[in-house]
């Protein structure tokens, strides 16, 4: 199997689906003649031509609002946002409009439309660049949320979330775009609302998603090594639609479960999840459900102390000891 | 008195006439009376509605559109088959003219199962894009780029057609609209651009909300055409110059900003009074001398279009229509308590066709 980076995974992602249904197009700020930001849609302008690969103006109402309207009558825009953080720049269009045309028209309208972009701190570019939005989308029924935290799922989400009827809030990060792994060559698809179990274990489940819940497999090789503890290791990738089937039966099996995730913990998805336990698996527990975030402040920029704010390693480690004890 | 919104820079034609412009000029006996049969019809039917909202019947807001009838009129009756039209929360006198039943939108406005949205949206939330409708939108400006992406859409999949993107004199200052004005002129999108000026944003004036010298020639800074309506209240002037409009968006992609200057006799919102803001003898002036009703009424009988028996049958089938819109709404049922979470997701109401996992709703 060939070895892609996430970067490349988003990239085959978007040019198959361009290539399988005209109505899809890929809209952002430098996507097109910049060859992307990030270089996510590095060639495409030149492969699919300026129709399907269109740049925009810094505008992200204008055109984040364009991009639900032409979703409105049948094109499936694949709008970038540079930085996921910009989102608060289109709020209204995102959540008044994407997220309540098919209710407020009693399901005459749909509004297939993927927002995306890195939602991610840990590249010191300070608190404007640096938000985790995925609690805060996901608050808004009707609309739909993942977060990849590898190559695989990148693509595999991505193409699901291209084919979506709902409008679909697709949450990447800069600092896996650069990372490799297998990716099977051409079609296949990773369904939304579908948990990932990347380590099977009994003493605790540790549950969360985004480059955190990558970490969280070094420090689940911490916990083995250091204390013969046997952590499971679950990858939610899907926010909204969520697969509580999945936390729940670990849970069941470990009777101890940790969150982690790069948001900050004031109604984060953890704070979710963690109540969705307490609800339907309390009497499982045998310890309160754990939450890891980032230091609750917004992103600081110092580069020493951005990395111990955001979730790493060591404070995973530490937390999953502490719900051990 | 609030001073005068500034004239138009661009002064009228001199002999302007547009009862003798080519579109009007075609116009039938019958085209001509539906037309003023279809201002009557949304006036009678926003009359209804108020009375039914002063019972209590109708919640919320209720915006009317009662003055600006000729607006709505005027612009749907010149749009072809590949035209869309989106509008804000003043939106009933629209869905009537685009062809939307009182009935659906009177049981809408009664939060009805058996109204446009089931009940989902009232008064500001109507819906029907198979009439190329896409709302009734509830915040100020925010329908301007979905208007702007149902051109885009337009244009991508190569047809001929436009979309209608209807305003209010309080939604220029937004920042969504100047991004829409830029999008639109950037990529040459043939949208038009609807500014319903009546003079107040909610309860400010344009001097006091609005800089420059007219609101559509802000579209100069975006090198868009631009065009003032003086006579709002004239349902043939605002034909001939949307028509216009059109065709430079039908025949050459471009997009423009037309304002249309009217008068609402109504509060903002019935739930405004009416009293704080302006001069009750402004209305009363623009009722006596512009009403779009009556200006047109006029100038049917004058040239024996209309007599005075067609007008009254015409009035009195409106106020019919009208009322059994309310008996409908009333005896129609309410949502069930599961309607709630319906028609929040695609996926969620097509079980049999959907793809992903898990859970969606979380009670």
């Amino acid at each position: 199997m060939p070895v892609i980076t996430y970067r490349e995974a988003l990239r085959h992602a978007m040019s198959e689906e361009i290539e399988r249904d005209p109505n899809v197009v890929l809209m952002g700020e430098e996507v097109a003649q910049f060859n992307g930001a990030y270089k996510i849609s590095d060639g495409m302008l030149a492969k699919y031509g300026p129709k399907r690969i269109v740049d925009t103006p810094i505008s992200e109402a204008g055109f984040i609002g364009l991009g639900v309207g032409a979703a409105m009558l049948g094109l499936r825009p694949v709008m970038e946002l540079m930085f996921f953080s910009f989102y608060s720049v289109a709020f209204d269009q995102i959540f008044n409009n994407a997220a309540n045309i098919r209710y407020m028209s009693g399901g005459l309208i749909n509004c297939p439309i993927v927002i995306r972009g890195p939602a991610n701190g840990g590249t010191n570019v300070g608190a404007t660049h640096s938000h985790t939005p995925e609690s805060i989308a996901a608050y808004h029924p009707g609309i739909k949320v993942v977060v990849p935290s590898n190559a695989y799922d990148a693509k595999g989400l991505m193409k699901s979330a291209i084919r979506d009827n709902d409008p679909v809030m697709f949450l990447e990060n800069t600092i896996l775009y650069g990372e490799s792994m297998e990716v099977p060559d051409g079609e296949y698809l990773v369904p939304l609302g579908q948990a990932s179990i990347l380590r099977e274990g009994k003493d605790l489940s540790i549950i969360g998603h985004g480059r955190a819940i990558q970490m969280a497999l070094k420090a689940a090789d911490l916990l083995k090594e250091k204390h013969n503890i046997s952590a499971e290791v679950i990858d939610l990738r899907s926010i909204r639609p969520l697969d509580e089937e999945t936390i729940l039966n670990s849970v069941k099996k470990t009777n101890r479960a940790l969150y982690v995730e790069e948001s900050k913990p004031f109604c984060s998805v953890g704070a979710m999840v963690a109540a969705i336990i307490s609800d339907k698996a309390f009497d499982y527990l045998d310890a309160p459900v754990k939450r890891l975030n980032s230091i609750d402040a917004p992103a600081i920029y110092s580069m020493p102390l951005e990395k111990l704010q955001l979730p790493n390693v060591d404070r995973i480690y530490q937390a999953a000891l502490e719900t051990l004890k | 008195m609030t001073k005068k919104p500034a004239p138009s820079k661009k002064p009228e034609v001199a002999g302007y006439n547009a009862r003798q412009a080519p579109i009007n000029a075609k116009l039938g006996q019958d085209e001509l009376i539906a037309l003023y049969r279809d201002m009557v019809r949304i006036r009678r039917f926003e009359e209804r509605c108020l009375r039914s909202y002063q019972q209590g019947k109708i919640g919320g807001f209720l915006h009317l559109y009662i003055g600006q009838e000729s607006i709505a009129v005027g612009v749907v009756s010149v749009m072809g088959k590949n035209d869309h039209i989106i509008t804000a929360y003043r939106d009933h006198g629209h869905a009537l003219a685009v062809g939307m039943g009182m009935n659906e939108m009177m049981a809408e406005n009664y939060g009805k199962y058996t109204g446009c949205s089931k009940g989902k949206g009232g008064s500001m939330h109507y819906f029907d894009p198979s009439r190329n409708f896409w709302g009734g939108h509830g915040i100020v400006g925010g329908q301007i780029p979905l208007g702007t992406g149902l051109a885009y859409a337009l244009k991508y999949k190569g047809l001929k057609g436009c979309a209608l993107a209807f305003m209010g004199d309080g939604a220029v200052n937004q920042g969504a609209v100047h991004e829409s004005y830029n999008l639109a002129a950037l990529w040459s999108l043939p949208v038009i651009f609807v500014i319903e000026n009546n003079g107040y944003s909610m309860g400010t004036s344009q001097e006091r909300s609005s800089a420059g010298p007219s609101l559509a020639q802000r579209a100069e800074g975006y090198g868009m055409n631009w065009d003032i309506i003086e006579n709002g209240h004239d349902v043939l002037e605002v034909r001939d110059k949307v028509a216009a409009a059109i065709k430079l968006a039908h025949d050459k992609s471009l997009p423009s900003v037309l304002e249309i200057r009217t008068c609402r006799y109504r509060g903002h919102s019935v739930a405004d009074p009416d009293t704080t803001y302006r001069d009750k003898k402004e209305i009363e002036e623009y009722k006596a001398t512009k009403d779009p009703l009556m200006v047109f009424q006029h100038q049917l009988l004058a040239e024996k279009t209309l007599t005075d028996e067609v007008i009254a049958k015409i009035d009195e089938a409106a106020r019919a229509e009208a009322e059994t819109s309310a008996q409908f709404a009333e005896a129609s049922p309410f949502p069930t308590f599961e309607d709630i979470q319906k028609d929040v997701y695609w996926e969620a109401d097509n079980p049999a066709d959907r793809k992903s996992q898990g859970t969606l709703f979380f009670n």
